[in-house]
Order: C-alpha cells, then sequence, then structure tokens
C-alpha cells in the first residue's frame, strides 16, 4: 500500500529513551520522516520506558521508533516492547536505531524489536520500511 | 453495538487504549463517527472546555504542562490535545508538544493526544471539537486544547472553548501590537508568560492600560491578566484561578447560545459545502466561474438552493 492509497498519514512516535544526550539522529528522522508524510509524536530526551509506552498508548501510534547509543538498549528495548504488547498494542511496529552491535540486533529481534537500524540507514529506507510493516487501518 | 460505540462504552469507564482508538476513528474522519455523535455529546459530563493560543515559542506547551500539575494538585481529572501543524505538501507533521509535557506521560489521571492540524487553518483541527466531547465523556475535566501557534488573527479557538487563555511573552511589540484587532481580543484570560525576564511587569501594564477603556467586547470588563512563568511555576496557580473563575460567566445564557451560534454556523457552512460539491452541476458551475461566466456569488446561491 502506497502512502497515497493511505486515507490517513501513519502516525509514528520517535523516543530517545534512557540516558544518553544524543538527539540530533532522532531530530533528522522526525524531520526526514515528516517530509515523507508521517505525522511524527518526536518525545525528546531521557524518557523511561514507561513514559514511551503510556505516551505510545494515548496517541494510538502506528509505529514505535526507538533511538538508542548509550549501550543500555538490551535492558530498556525489550522492557519497552514488554510494556507496549501488555497495554494491549499486538500490532504496533516497534523499531529501533542506533548503536547495536550485530550479535546484539538477533537477540533484540527475537524479544520483538521488528528491525534495526544503523548508522548510514537513509531516511526513505526506513520510510519504506514503515509503510510496508505498519498495520493496515480501516 | 457498533465497534465505536463499545469503545465509547470502554472509554467511559477510564480505559486509556479504547479512548486513544475512539480519537483517531474521530481524527481519521471515520464514516462510524457521525451516527454515534448524538451518544457521544449526551455521554458528556460538561468538563470546562479551555483553549490556550499565542504565537509560537510564547511557551504555550510549558505553560499547559504547568497547568496540568495545578489542576492535578487541585485532585482534577486532566485532557489534553496539542494541536501542530501539518505540512500543505506532504501532509506529514511534527508533533513537538508531548516534549513539555512528558512528566505527566504516566499519570494515570492525565490523557493528552497531540493532533495534526491536517489542513486547517485557524489553528485547531476540523476534528478538534468532537474529541474534545469524548474527552469529555471519559470524564477529564477541564479540558486543555493548545492551538497551532497562532499569529494575530487565529481566532478559531474562541469558538470552541468556553475560556480563552492567550499567552503572551514580555517582548512582544509596543502598545500598538496590544490595540490591533485579533487574538488579543479574543482572550478572556491572558497569560503574560517568561514573567522572569525584565520586561514582564511592564508589559502586562501595558497590556491592562489598553483593555481598560477599550470598546467592543471588554467595554464591561477588560480580561485578568496574569504574569506566568511556566518554567518555574510561578503564577501558574493564579492563572488556575482565573481560568475557573471565568467558568460561569462563560456558561452564562448569552455566552452559551453566542458558542452555540458559532459552532453550529461552522456545521452548516461544512455540511452546505459537502452537499452541494456532491450535488449535480457543481463542476459545471465551477467551470462557468472559472470561465467568467458566472460570479462566484451567484454561483453560490445557486449550488446552495439546488442542494438543500
Amino acid at each position: 500500500m502506497t502512502d497515497d492509497q493511505r486515507s490517513v498519514p501513519i502516525r509514528v512516535l520517535i523516543a530517545k529513551p534512557g540516558l544518553d544526550g544524543h538527539d540530533r539522529g532522532a531530530k533528522v528522522l522526525a524531520r526526514g520522516l515528516r517530509d515523507e508524510g508521517f505525522e511524527v509524536i518526536y518525545t525528546g530526551l531521557r524518557q523511561t520506558p514507561e513514559m514511551v509506552a503510556d505516551a505510545a498508548e494515548q496517541e494510538d501510534v502506528d509505529v514505535v521508533g526507538l533511538s538508542i547509543l548509550s549501550g543500555a538498549h538490551m535492558t530498556l528495548l525489550p522492557r519497552i516492547v514488554e510494556l507496549v504488547r501488555e497495554r494491549g498494542m499486538d500490532d504496533v511496529l516497534i523499531a529501533a536505531g542506533g548503536i547495536i552491535p550485530d550479535a546484539d540486533i538477533t537477540r533484540l529481534k527475537e524479544t520483538g524489536i521488528a528491525e534495526v537500524f544503523g548508522p548510514g540507514t537513509s531516511i526513505g529506507q526506513i520510510a519504506r520500511y514503515f509503510r510496508e510493516h505498519a498495520r493496515q487501518r480501516a | 453495538m457498533s465497534d465505536l460505540a463499545a469503545l465509547l462504552d470502554a472509554a467511559q469507564t477510564g480505559e486509556r487504549r479504547p479512548l486513544a482508538r475512539l480519537l483517531t476513528a474521530i481524527e481519521s474522519r471515520s464514516p462510524d463517527v457521525r451516527p454515534m455523535l448524538p451518544q457521544l455529546f449526551a455521554a458528556g459530563h460538561g468538563a470546562h472546555l479551555v483553549g490556550i493560543t499565542g504565537p509560537p515559542g510564547s511557551g504555550k506547551s510549558t505553560l499547559v504542562s504547568a497547568l496540568i500539575a495545578e489542576f492535578r494538585r487541585r485532585g482534577r481529572r486532566v485532557g489534553v490535545l496539542a494541536v501542530d501543524p501539518s505540512s500543505p505538501y506532504t501532509r506529514g507533521a511534527i508533533l513537538g508538544d508531548r516534549i513539555r509535557m512528558m512528566e505527566h506521560a504516566a499519570d494515570r489521571d492525565v490523557f493528552m493526544r497531540s493532533m495534526a492540524a491536517r489542513g486547517e487553518l485557524g489553528g485547531l483541527a476540523a476534528t478538534t471539537w468532537i474529541a474534545a466531547a469524548a474527552l469529555d465523556a471519559a470524564g477529564y475535566d477541564p479540558i486543555l486544547v493548545e492551538t497551532v501557534g497562532a499569529g494575530q488573527s487565529e481566532v478559531e479557538i474562541a469558538r470552541l472553548a468556553e475560556t480563552t487563555v492567550v499567552v503572551e511573552v514580555p517582548e512582544m511589540g509596543d502598545e500598538v501590537q496590544a490595540i490591533k484587532a485579533g487574538l488579543l481580543e479574543v482572550a478572556d484570560v491572558i497569560a503574560v508568560n517568561k514573567g522572569d525576564r525584565p520586561g514582564a511587569p511592564r508589559a502586562a501594564r501595558q497590556l491592562r492600560a489598553m483593555m481598560s477603556g477599550a470598546g467592543g467586547r471588554f467595554a464591561r470588563k477588560p480580561p485578568p491578566i496574569v504574569i506566568t512563568t511556566a518554567t518555574s511555576g510561578e503564577g501558574v496557580a493564579e492563572l488556575a484561578d482565573a481560568i475557573d473563575a471565568h467558568r460561569s460567566t462563560a456558561r452564562s445564557p448569552t455566552q452559551s447560545r453566542e458558542r452555540a451560534r458559532n459552532q453550529v454556523a461552522r456545521a452548516l457552512a461544512d455540511l452546505a459545502l459537502q452537499r452541494a460539491a456532491s450535488a449535480e452541476g457543481w463542476d459545471a458551475t465551477l467551470d462557468a466561474v472559472a470561465s467568467r461566466e458566472l460570479d462566484p456569488v451567484t454561483a453560490a446561491e445557486r449550488l446552495f438552493d439546488g442542494a438543500m
């Protein structure tokens, strides 16, 4: 389904869980996705997993994009998946981006992170992935 | 029972995910929303609908966050709708108002929803008022509606809200800015935010001087002016007091009727356009106007008479 066929824009939550203060990537992505026609809810820095899950619930987003550069991804990301699923959001796509070693990517995918985008990924690639994998809405 | 009716029922018991999904249906203009509007409105508890507007960067979101904290201290459950602009080119949007409100994200008695304006002018989305009704049905009171950063004349919020708070900053300009028509004229309460800046008391004084003795809407009573510092919370309790105090004024028979009139007028205009655009003769009439055979007003009259 292309974007034109969707009656409403895809809603994406972009969040930075944990304590690292590097949000350039998240902001560039947010801007890029806006230009690709997404509605991007940007929550800013230093979010706890609970804050991310609660925001995703209230905003009823189709996609949760997590940017993380601190190295705490193995702790924080599975916890967010768990909290999001706990709130009944089974069809929400959860993806991550940042500095994440290959060995961890396999394990993250086992916990329910759909995809991990490393350095050098283009906005277009991410937008295409979201369009193809976000839930279809009535 | 339709899916949406079930969502409404669940939302009324305080569940958040059904409310979020109901808001999505409303926002995406699902055809299932129209038949349940009467039910949705009947389910309302009469929440105080408060609009927060002002120029971009005046601190609206931070002030809303401070107001949430204040109303929570008073034991109220707070609903927030935060509207940001959509790109007219891609339809995309960055909804960033949550950044300043995240401290309340995990509070079960605060429900916050970002809305993209989706092409609508005037600082609101076309569906904002229905979304507000849903929050009302779910028991949130007050409901704070933060508009797109407004310029001088985006006054749509005053049609919707019972109480309109206009947020200004000390550097807003000279006295002439304050006596121009538009945004300040719709204020029921004025907040001079960033009150820790040196010019704040002076700006408040100037506004007060310009408002007293004004004619028009303020001939009888100029709006209260509160100096706030949203980042420290200073003045926010006074602002909440002023908002609460305006509630009964807003519900006088005259003001209620005026608001009803504005809302019906807006709905009527939308309906007329919708019906006319789907009526026979729409394309031919547009062509006639485009080729200057017909003037736009006569064209509208014909379409209206034909469609009704």
